[in-house]
């Protein structure tokens, strides 16, 4: 099986994977296994590297008994799968109104300038792939990306540079917001719930 | 504005442990056996009586969808379906309960489930918030060991699961009937209703399906009463929301406000005010990306809360307010949004498919006002086409910001076409 260089020609779960798949699977009742097929596209895509061979959805496919056809159709209905291989670092820029308005266009600057790509390419050290994405939910922490599983929020320009740095040197950097703030409190200070955790700012 | 004491999500920003520890300390799993005791018909009533709708976006009285839930087991499965795709844009609430305050919901599921007659739930959680998502699990996990959801609930002899379902990136999904569509495995194409989910929900069986908002505020609403709960807003509007402040505000921010709090206290008083000062607005999306905007002079007066902002042609939606000041080139905004709907349509319906694609070339042009004046009425044409005549409202969704912007920007797209053709006769 080749990494993440074309398509593999074969593609079973591991025994981590095999055994998250079975959890998964019994979240259902009996004969609705297909319910399981999203999430075992998600193990799958994360066993191989971020990405979802054709081999994958096969192997999904025989474990859920659902006729492959079935499986392609959810495989590239829904934007998490990458049918392509993508750097081991997927950056996702969120471009959405709430970004838009805070400054995401630069952002997205920061992050062609420091990786050297533009959008929709992949770093030729293969660590980094450039995404453009729809909305991801943590509008109150404009502009923001999403790297993996983790959110950087609260960016800039700067900020985001050195999250980018700190992956490329195998550092892992703190998601969330990126200045002091916690969550999505005020960053001037608290405005509500002071009774509970005294108005120190958040 | 309201009390800390009146105040639902206490650990909204995560200031506080949101484990089952945090959680009991804050009142959560505090008399579920006792609350469950009072029956079903109780809890249905005390929601009822509570004035609470649903605040995933539509309003619909949460008791009242309940109730249509059948009265007796029909030999299937019952479900209650959690909606936690949350991608409304401007939206980011749900997210902050189930990373912070998960119990609420988990515990929302179990009263509001033995509410409806569920045996089971699934919380079907947008796949990109992974975090959230465990943990949403890890407290699922706490709920089982402690006993207080699984063969049975809080000492109480009912049988009750909770699951939680990552999806995969799918703003349609957040659509209830294309949500249990894609817990089905498929993919999320809305259904036609009827038969509405109450009848014939996931896997065939009676399902209700409700955001996490509306579940997360159940356990408080039944201990300290529907009452309690009404006495905020006023009738048909009332309880505490949770809304987002984001765009051009100093200090962005979530909040549990007071429904019916007017927008500009909410700004002002939460967000640390417009960016440049309150006459610096320029306008205001207040429910989330899909409700029309509203121009600054509406602003200065309205109040956050449904029948509000639907008398000035608006709506509550989600609770995300997204402000934009004057710097805003407002007409590129809207066309970002049209962009989006563009992108999110799942190419079902053909108004749909074809109209919002359609919709968002024209706005690109209108944008650098490249375009006839009729052709602003053109559009509007085609957006009441789509309005209206698709299986689910992303149709809707798609018109109604560009409606919106119409409405109260007519001028502007104007002059920058005139603008545009004289640049292009003096240039000739």
């Amino acid at each position: 099986m080749t990494a993440n260089n074309g398509q593999p020609k074969e593609f079973s779960f591991d025994k981590s994977h095999d055994a998250e798949a079975r959890k998964i699977i019994g979240r259902y009742p009996e004969g609705r296994q297909a319910s399981a097929v999203i999430p075992l596209l998600d193990l799958a895509q994360r066993q191989h590297g971020g990405w979802l061979p054709t081999a994958a959805m096969n192997h999904v496919a025989d474990v859920l008994e659902m006729p492959a056809i079935r499986v392609y159709e959810v495989a590239s209905f829904y934007t998490m799968y990458n049918l392509e291989p993508v750097g081991e670092n997927f950056v996702q820029v969120c471009t959405t109104i709430p970004c838009a308005l805070k400054g995401c266009d630069i952002v997205l600057d920061s992050c062609r300038d420091e990786l050297g790509i533009d959008v929709g390419e992949t770093t030729s050290d293969n660590k980094f792939t450039l995404k453009e994405v729809e909305c991801l939910g943590a509008c109150v922490n404009a502009p923001m990306m999403q790297i993996g599983d983790e959110y950087y929020e609260d960016l800039d320009a700067e900020k985001t540079k050195v999250v980018l740095k700190a992956l490329r040197n195998g550092e892992t950097p703190k998601p969330g917001p990126q200045g002091k703030r916690k969550g999505s409190a005020p960053a001037a200070g608290l405005t509500s719930l002071t009774e509970r955790n005294g108005n120190k700012g958040a | 504005m309201l009390k800390d004491a009146d105040r639902i999500f206490t650990n909204i920003y995560g200031l506080d442990d949101w484990r089952l520890e945090g959680a009991r300390r804050r009142g959560d799993w505090n008399g579920t056996k006792e609350v469950m005791s009072k029956g079903r018909d109780w809890i249905v009533e005390e929601v009822k009586s509570s004035g609470l709708r649903g605040r995933g976006g539509a309003g619909f009285p949460s008791g009242l969808k309940w109730s249509f839930m059948p009265k007796e087991p029909t030999g299937r499965p019952h479900y209650l379906v959690v909606n936690a795709d949350e991608g409304e844009p401007g939206t980011c609430k749900d997210r902050d309960m189930m990373r912070n305050d998960p119990h609420k919901l988990v515990e929302g599921c179990l009263l509001a489930g033995f509410g409806m007659g569920a045996d089971a739930a699934y919380i079907y959680i947008r796949g990109e918030f992974y975090r959230e998502a465990e943990h949403l699990q890890s407290a699922i996990d706490e709920a089982y060991e402690a006993g207080l959801i699984g063969k049975d609930a809080c000492g109480s002899g009912y049988k009750f699961d909770v699951y939680v379902h990552r999806g995969a990136g799918a703003y349609i999904c957040g659509e209830e009937m294309a949500l249990i569509e894609s817990l089905e495995g498929k993919k999320g194409m809305p259904r036609l209703k009827p038969p509405f989910p109450a009848v014939m929900g996931l896997y065939g069986c009676p399902t209700t399906v409700n955001n996490v908002e509306t579940i997360a505020v159940v356990p408080t609403i039944l201990r300290r009463g529907g009452d309690w709960f009404s006495s905020f807003g006023r009738e048909n509007n009332t309880g505490t929301k949770v809304f987002c402040i984001s765009g051009h505000v100093n200090n962005p921010c979530n909040v549990e406000e007071e429904m019916g709090i007017p927008l500009k206290e909410l700004i002002e008083k939460h967000a640390g005010g417009v960016v440049g000062g309150w006459d610096n607005l320029k306008a205001v999306i207040p429910g989330g990306a899909s409700v029309p905007l509203l121009p600054k002079s509406d602003c200065d007066t309205v109040l956050m809360d449904y029948d509000s902002l639907k008398e000035v042609r608006s709506g509550l939606g989600t609770g995300a307010v997204i402000v934009m000041d004057k710097s805003t080139d407002v007409i590129a905004a809207i066309t970002r949004l049209s962009k989006f709907y563009k992108h999110e349509s799942c190419g079902q319906c053909t108004p749909c498919r074809e109209g919002t694609g359609w919709m968002w070339r024209v706005m690109e042009r209108l944008v650098v006002g490249d375009a006839e004046i009729d052709e602003i009425d053109t559009l509007l044409d085609v957006a009441s086409q789509v309005e209206g005549h698709t299986i689910c409202a992303l149709g809707d969704a798609a018109a109604w910001p560009i409606q919106g912007l119409v409405r109260h920007f007519r001028g502007e797209i104007e002059e920058r076409i005139n603008n545009r053709q004289q640049s292009t006769e003096v240039a000739a």
